[in-house]
């Protein structure tokens, strides 16, 4: 069905944001605009080398309270992610480097000063020599034979190489259509508009160690950072601040936040380490990087029987904690197949170490690589079998009469209808019409049309993230929901807000058990020290892990809320309705304030028999299965491309989405064009490289192209509400779709576009120097 | 990251912006925008011991014209040429190319004579300067220099001012009412530098035509044949002399490259053929 807006302030209501009015203001609090008195800046010292080894380091004179090395950092453990997969190799991440460096801007040493300028006056004081060694700049170099090695004790370069066969031999061998492709997506990094950073600072009077650190994972965070200190839990407070934007890179324990916090922790005073923008580009935030080697196999109409890949995942020096150094090929091998329906299915995966840094869960974390790779498979048969591209994802989808739906790997599809998606973005995007049309404008450029249809598997749950062989995971999330004496509501979780509208969607769904209306709802996240145990914001999991336990906990304060207003009003509590802000029996009604006065100040007042839990309740929440609930939707990009300048311009873009029940469109769709924005930067501009040597070449923004506003389409999104049965309300969680497709849209228009000309774009992004070789090459293959 | 200490003056007038520029001896620089400086002082690449702030200074916004010449002031913002507070001496070239540097947030505090000065070659005015065959009025205490675009863009962040020279202004030829030009910039997205940039000045009547490839990571380059034919026979002509021209005169790029700066000026030339 397509989605239905509710009126109101609950569950399906397009209201406004609750965060924006300070947000928008520009009187958000993030980690930079903390002052503490006497509160001193860090700087590290970055590694200049890819591989090497260090063979001196030496202080400035009167030193050594501002320059840190890791010998100084007494008692700090490597950070180390263990994980239960078989075959696993286990990296040491130290947090300064002291034997050896592995990528460019590791942190070699932590230097203190009264402001950032002078803390990086001193890093350039010390003195560090390296013995450079072969670096590794590809997955290809690290599988070589003979290849240096970054962790010597492996005796190879690989984190994990890990092969999954349904039995494709047999397709393989009759299969009337072989299809083999080689694709590739760039390193990206992530650019949250603020950057990690954070303040470590003694609270005297609570004895604790408190991070305003920025994260989304603050809980984890607290786990994490006692494990590696050394120290109980007990002394840590993680209390974020404002988040600008996470996108995965903030979910990790970064080695600066360790030794910050070191730094507070011993020396009993307030730190602080704000990431600037060129340490993001170079040294932090690393994702995306991923070649296919794929065969596939069709029958005469395009309908697929199998697929044989090769995936290779440039994975960086060391194990990010707590996701792991394979969490991206544990999700690329197993969600390669997405929204197809096929059978024999061959997928090797290599995690390789490279001499770069670590690479970190960003938003659809390997979702939009196989997407890319998946849909480049899908055209590919098309053209095979000459017919229309769309034609045929639209006979290999998994259709609707299918569902509930098991796929080769085991992912459980829960609901939807992928094929009626496909049609409507097909329609939207007038694809008919198109092809009965010129295929060049009035420039000369070329016109092409593309599609992508994606399942997102959101808010997966205990076993799958065990499964994974992950350090944490994730049981019930848990929330906390009071009415106060006058009446308002506060609602808390441990999740916390990363400019996603949580402060909004939670208090919708308390509202929506409780009907105290929006304005008296008041959520508070994060902070480690008020809120009940979440494992945090990521895997698309806010909403229904969060939202399910707001919800839980909502409704129990709901029936305590009910049993008391039926007492007061002389009603059957049956009787009792939560509507325009009060509470209703009959034409009799109270308001939720003389509810928490009888309750708080007039207990004489209550009924016999009340709950002695009063009007809070924490409660702890997940969905009824722990397989994830599968989001989807269907992209269709239209694109011009310039022959001449291979310059990319997207003429229209259509977005189709099921995400279950919206608890606010306008927030889902804020989600939907946010992520929508990072896939075009995937597809069209955003690039990491390195030389041989392992040195970064796009170190600015100069270099590292982000997309603006005038690079972007007007997304035309149109919603269907297919409800999950597994959840509360029908939620499926929205957080990373919307960059899972764009890659794979618009890349097969390009396609699309070229066709004519022969000539295929293979890799991402489709930057115009790919484009024109790709050009220059079919030129060549046709003279 | 943050700058490296500097010592920061600001200079009331031109003179003083010379004396104090002469007194810091090549460790000191001019801060009029900050556009570039800005970035580059935060990156520790530029590492002056004295910034001499000359957003203030007396003497940066002098406009003077005579019969074929406008002398435009070093201090005048690319927003204020954008915005026609500076009048247009290349009949609407000028205001066309300011409204595409950057983004106006930029716009609103660089200049067009900091831009010349840092001679980033794919900046927007080295092209246009050359394709105007401009010239940079350069004071000192020594004196006053008038040097041609030529000479002055001698490479990628390289030009002819000595270490106390200020540039003060520069002097763009007054184009005549049948003049023709184009501007094309390839650029992968909005704001960025140029890939490319291909500029054609056509103007008959003072018996100027010229045609120049910017964004070649050098000083722009001119192209003498491209140009004559442009003069003598036309655009078309202009096109078939264009591909030789740029492969010899621009060994230093790779073929793709090339071909991007040869796309850009003979776009330039289709644009002036359009309207011929």
């Amino acid at each position: 069905m397509d989605g239905m807006e509710a009126k109101g302030e609950g569950i399906g209501a397009r209201v406004r944001r609750k965060e924006d009015a300070r947000l928008l203001a520009g009187r958000g609090q993030y980690v930079a605009d903390i002052r503490i008195a006497g509160m001193r800046d860090v700087a590290f010292l970055r590694s200049p080398a890819a591989h090497a080894r260090i063979t001196r380091r030496a202080k400035p004179a009167n030193a050594a309270e501002a320059v840190f090395f890791l010998d100084d950092l007494v008692g700090v453990k490597p950070i180390v992610t263990r994980s239960s997969i078989p075959g696993y190799k286990l990296s040491e991440w130290p947090v300064l480097a002291a034997q050896k460096v592995r990528y460019v801007g590791e942190a070699v040493a932590m230097c203190v000063a009264d402001t950032r300028a002078e803390a990086e006056d001193l890093a350039e004081r010390v003195e560090v020599e390296f013995n450079e060694l072969p670096a590794i700049a590809s997955c290809e170099a690290g599988r070589a034979s003979g290849a240096a090695l970054l962790h010597e004790q492996w005796g190879d370069n690989l984190f994990l190489q890990s092969h999954f066969d349904s039995g494709i031999a047999p397709v393989a061998a009759s299969a009337p259509v072989k299809v083999e492709l080689e694709v590739s997506c760039a390193r990206q990094t992530m650019h949250p508009m603020e950057g990690k950073g954070l303040v470590a600072w003694w609270d005297f009077r609570a004895g604790q160690l408190v991070l305003n650190t920025s994260t989304q994972v603050p809980h984890m965070i607290r786990a994490g950072l006692a494990e590696v200190l050394g120290i109980p839990q007990a002394i840590i407070r993680i209390a974020p601040p404002d988040v600008g934007g996470g996108f995965g890179y903030k979910c990790l324990l970064q080695p600066e936040e360790v030794a910050v916090a070191w730094l507070a922790l011993t020396r009993k005073a307030a730190f602080r380490w704000i990431e600037d923008r060129r340490e993001h580009l170079v040294a932090g935030a690393n994702a995306r990087q991923h070649h296919y080697k794929l065969v596939a196999y069709a029958d005469e109409r395009g309908r697929m029987l199998g697929l044989d890949a090769e995936v290779s995942v440039d994975t960086g020096a060391y194990s990010v904690w707590p996701f792991t150094a394979c969490l991206e090929a544990a999700q690329a091998g197993g969600n390669l197949p997405g929204p197809y329906d096929f059978r024999a299915y061959r997928c090797k995966v290599f995690s390789v170490a490279t001499n770069k840094p670590p690479f970190a869960p960003y938003r659809g974390v390997a979702r939009p690589g196989v997407c890319f790779a998946i849909e480049q498979v899908i055209d590919a048969i098309a053209r095979a079998v000459g017919r229309e591209a769309c034609d045929v994802r639209a006979e290999n989808l998994v259709p609707a009469s299918a569902m509930p739906y098991v796929n080769v790997t085991n992912k459980h599809y829960d609901s939807g209808d992928y094929p009626g998606s496909l049609a409507m973005a097909r329609e939207m995007i007038g694809l008919d019409e198109f092809r009965a049309g010129p295929k060049r404008d009035a420039q000369g450029r070329w016109i092409g049309i593309g599609f992508a249809t994606y399942t997102e598997q959101s808010a997966h749950g205990t076993k799958v993230f065990a499964s994974w062989g992950l350090p944490l995971v994730p049981g019930h999330d848990q929330a906390h929901v009071k009415l106060t004496p006058d009446g308002a509501l506060e609602v808390r979780s441990g999740i916390h807000t990363i400019g996603q509208g949580l402060e909004t969607t939670l208090a919708q769904v308390a509202h929506e058990m409780t009907g105290v209306p929006l304005a008296d709802i008041r959520v508070t996240l994060g902070d480690t020290a008020v809120t009940p145990f979440s494992t945090g914001a990521y895997a698309s999991r806010g909403i229904v892990m969060a939202g399910g336990a707001v919800s839980r906990a909502a409704g129990v304060v709901a029936e305590r809320i009910r049993a008391i207003a039926a007492h007061l009003l002389q009603a059957d509590p049956a009787a009792v309705e939560f509507r325009d802000g009060a509470v209703h029996a009959g034409a009799a009604s109270v308001t939720y304030a003389d509810i928490g006065r009888a309750w708080y100040l007039r207990p004489d007042q209550l009924p016999d028999g009340v709950n002695t839990g009063g009007l809070e309740a924490t409660e702890g929440y997940k969905p009824t299965t722990d397989n994830g609930v599968f989001s989807y939707a269907s992209h269709a990009a239209k694109i011009a491309v310039d022959p001449d300048t291979g310059l990319v311009e997207i003429l229209d873009y259509a977005i189709v989405e099921d995400c279950g029940r919206m608890v606010n469109p306008m927030i889902v769709e804020g989600q939907t064009h946010g992520g929508a924005a990072q896939g075009i930067g995937s597809a069209l501009f955003e690039e990491s490289p390195y030389d041989e040597r392992g040195q970064p070449l796009a170190s600015t923004l100069l270099d590292y192209l982000l997309p603006g506003p005038t690079e972007l389409p007007r997304f035309r999104i149109r919603h269907t509400e297919t409800l999950s049965p597994h959840t509360a309300h029908g939620f499926k969680g929205v957080g990373e779709g919307g960059a899972i497709a764009p890659a794979g849209a618009v890349v097969n228009a390009i396609n699309d576009a070229l066709r004519d000309i022969g000539a295929r774009v293979d890799a991402i992004p489709a930057s115009p120097a790919r484009i024109l070789a790709a050009i220059a090459a079919a030129e060549e293959r046709a003279a | 990251m943050k700058p490296v200490a500097f010592d920061y003056v600001r200079a009331r007038t031109l003179e003083e912006a010379s004396e104090m520029l002469a007194a810091g001896g090549g460790a000191a620089r001019l801060l009029a925008g900050g556009q570039s400086l800005g970035p580059m002082l935060n990156l520790r690449l530029a590492r002056p011991m004295r910034l001499v702030d000359i957003k203030r200074a007396d003497g940066f916004r002098a406009l003077a014209a005579d019969d074929a010449t406008l002398s435009i002031g070093a201090g005048f913002t690319h927003a204020e040429i954008e915005d026609g507070a500076v009048e247009d001496p290349a009949r609407g070239l000028l205001r066309h190319v300011a409204r595409g540097i950057a983004y106006r947030a930029v716009r609103n505090r660089g200049t067009i004579g900091g831009s010349l000065a840092h001679a980033d070659p794919a900046a927007d005015w080295v092209s246009v300067f050359a394709a105007l065959d401009g010239v940079a009025v350069a004071r000192s205490a020594r004196g006053t220099r008038r040097i041609a675009s030529g000479a002055f863009l001698r490479g990628a962040f390289a030009t002819a001012l000595a270490d106390d020279e200020v540039l003060a202004a520069v002097e763009l030829p007054l184009l005549s009412a049948g003049a023709r030009w184009a501007y094309r910039k390839v650029c992968r997205k909005t704001g960025e530098f140029a890939s490319a940039i291909g500029v054609v000045v056509l103007d008959p009547a003072r018996g100027l035509a010229r045609v120049v490839a910017g964004a070649v990571e050098a000083a722009p380059v001119l192209l003498p044949a491209t140009s004559e034919a442009l003069r003598d026979h036309g655009p078309d002509a202009a096109e078939a002399a264009l591909a030789e021209e740029i492969a010899r005169l621009l060994p230093h790029l790779d073929p793709a490259a090339r071909r991007l700066r040869m796309v850009a000026v003979r776009s330039a030339l289709r644009d002036i053929a359009g309207e011929g």
